[in-house]
């Protein structure tokens, strides 16, 4: 038998302070990482006047149903008619609902851009391009105002659509579609394949996993917004978990009794849970499509 | 644009309808707005407006308030981009070395890129408070009276801490990937002729990372300046009195709290300018991007 362990050298069963090293720091990274949202966890199990008493706790206690329970099915909020799960029913109608129209949206625009001739093409993608200049956080107090003026206040179409209005997308499937190879499009046309044709029987299937990870990207993106849904939301009915978030702070900032510090975190909690949960199954997409897009 | 087109003439107009009537409506319409009005006086009460030309320009400049906050959204943005971008290289380089639990390391690191804002801004809150917080109890234990939301540099303390610890996913991902981008015999041929880890590292690897570094710091700082907005709101708890405040939570403040619509449409139109500048950098960048492989 010949020594087959010095062919591979990994297998080697060889201490190595370097490896040690490097470990270590990956595991303080990792806890770094974890810890903040670990000690939300332990202490959404306690009880308020217990943390307010001894601080934020490292271990679980016995109050995990209750605080959990409140933050979800307690009717909370000025009016007293908000519950945490019409906050997290908005959420997901905020997270899908601007994913989904970001992406039929942009596909449609970014198909229109790369495979057609037409005069307005170039100004079109300009026109697209430009808006990447001026985040929502910049231009709030006039788009505020103009979504007031036509009424868009307190609505569904008033949260989701004016997010919509940036390149982003447009110009992730843009890439995309120019990676395509040119001789599918060749093809489909001495087939006979006109452009729409051509749109949903062949790009849309060849797409299908640019758009799963521009789904996850955008259902993280609408999901965590906050600063429009502050602004436009003042009916608690229409409140997003993380809207719900600005409520509880304000309350926190008061402060006049001891704080509901266990169902505040459980919140918090409820409210990161779905995007994590999404970013972690899909991971793999999900680094392909942040990876590619943001190129 | 595809060599072989389609030749339609309604059908691409029609494609981007949608999308060019929400932009038109939702972003020229209030950019333009802002524009306008940061030429204008308005009337807190509503009464109508004034032309003032550059007035609220050159209020905006001579103010000594306007002057610190932009200096603290200076440091704010260098100290969040350079300790952010530091970590994730350091996390990054390391889970690309070791052979075990690589897998597990990067779930682990990235996963917090879907924790929003607000939300890691309200886990802030808790962890620096004064009468609950852990990280207070820990600088009391070293004998500092550390007090958020009351002295000016604590606060600022954990704004960066929280935004720091939300952007390391992105960085990380982003240098990972670059650093398994680069192809095994560049990699054997670095390991022949630097067997130092710490000279190969600065000599081969981080040269190669440099266009990867480039753009990850556009973002950084594109992140520090406008995406930070929930972390400071909820660290402040609303009340941004005598804190620190970057120049994006300030057009928010006196646009909606101090009525002051023509200053705070200066100010927008000035990041807008700041925007302009870096966008610009970032495409010279990208036309000299160096492709190694």
């Amino acid at each position: 038998m010949t020594d087959t362990t010095s062919t591979t050298p990994r297998a080697k069963k060889r201490f190595r302070w370097s490896a040690v090293f490097d470990h270590s720091i990956l595991i303080l990274g990792s806890l770094f990482m974890l810890l903040p949202v670990f000690l939300a966890l332990t202490t959404s199990s306690h009880d308020n006047v217990e943390i307010q008493r001894e601080g934020l706790k490292f271990w679980f206690g016995s109050d995990i149903d209750e605080n959990f329970g409140n933050a979800m099915f307690e009717k909370g909020g000025f009016t007293k008619t908000v519950t945490g799960m019409t906050m997290l029913m908005n959420s997901f109608i905020l997270g899908i609902g601007f994913a989904i129209g970001k992406i039929i949206l942009s596909m449609m625009a970014a198909y229109a851009i790369v495979y057609f001739r037409f005069r307005f093409a170039t100004f079109a993608f300009w026109m697209i391009f430009t808006t990447i200049l001026l985040p929502l956080e910049v231009r709030i107090l006039p788009s505020y105002e103009v979504i007031q003026s036509i009424g868009l206040t307190n609505s569904y179409t008033g949260l989701i659509v004016p997010l919509l209005a940036s390149a982003t997308g447009t110009f992730f499937f843009r890439q995309f579609f120019l990676s395509v190879p040119e001789e599918l499009v060749e093809a489909a046309r001495i087939d006979g394949a006109g452009p729409v044709k051509f749109f949903i029987d062949i790009l849309v299937p060849l797409s299908q996993t640019m758009i799963a990870a521009i789904f996850i990207i955008m259902f993280v993106y609408g999901w965590n917004q906050y600063l429009w849904p502050t602004l436009i939301t003042t009916d608690e009915g229409l409140f997003t978990l993380v809207r719900g978030i600005r409520q509880i702070i304000q309350a926190y900032a008061e402060g006049s009794e001891i704080p509901e510090y266990g169902q505040a975190m459980a919140l918090a909690l409820i409210a990161m849970l779905p995007p994590v949960a999404i970013v972690i199954f899909f991971q793999s997409w999900f680094v392909k499509g942040l990876v590619e897009s943001d190129k | 644009m595809k060599r072989a087109g389609f030749a339609n003439y309604w059908l691409p107009i029609l494609l981007l309808l949608p999308q060019l009537t929400i932009i038109a409506v939702f972003f020229y319409w209030p950019a333009f707005n802002a524009v306008q009005s940061s030429f204008y006086l308005q009337d807190p009460f509503g009464f109508g407006s004034q032309f003032v030309g550059f007035e609220n320009y050159a209020d905006l400049f001579a103010s000594k308030e306007y002057a610190k906050v932009a200096r603290f959204t200076l440091l704010f943005t260098l100290l969040v981009t350079a300790t952010s971008l530091a970590t994730a290289l350091l996390l990054a380089v390391k889970a690309d070395k070791v052979l075990r639990g690589a897998r597990t390391y990067k779930t682990l690191l990235m996963w917090v890129y879907a924790v929003a804002p607000p939300v890691a801004g309200l886990m802030g809150v808790m962890l620096f408070d004064q009468n609950i917080g852990s990280v207070t109890d820990l600088f009391a234990w070293f004998g500092y009276d550390y007090r958020l939301g009351v002295n000016y540099w604590d606060t600022a303390f954990a704004m960066i801490i929280v935004s720091v610890w939300i952007q390391i996913p992105v960085n990380f991902i982003f240098f990972l990937s670059g650093l398994q981008s680069i192809p095994q015999h560049v990699r054997e041929a670095a390991m022949i002729d630097n067997p130092s880890g710490f000279g190969r590292f600065w000599q081969i690897t981080f040269p190669l990372l440099a266009p990867t570094a480039f753009f990850l710091l556009i973002i950084n700082i594109t992140y520090a300046l406008f995406d930070t907005f929930g972390i400071i709101d909820t660290l402040v708890k609303n009340n941004p009195a005598s804190n620190p405040m970057t120049l994006v939570y300030k057009v928010f403040v006196d646009g909606f709290r101090g009525n002051d619509m023509g200053g705070s449409s200066a100010q927008s139109v000035v990041l807008m300018v700041l925007v302009l500048a870096l966008t610009i950098f970032q495409f010279r960048l990208l036309e000299r991007r160096i492709h190694y492989t």
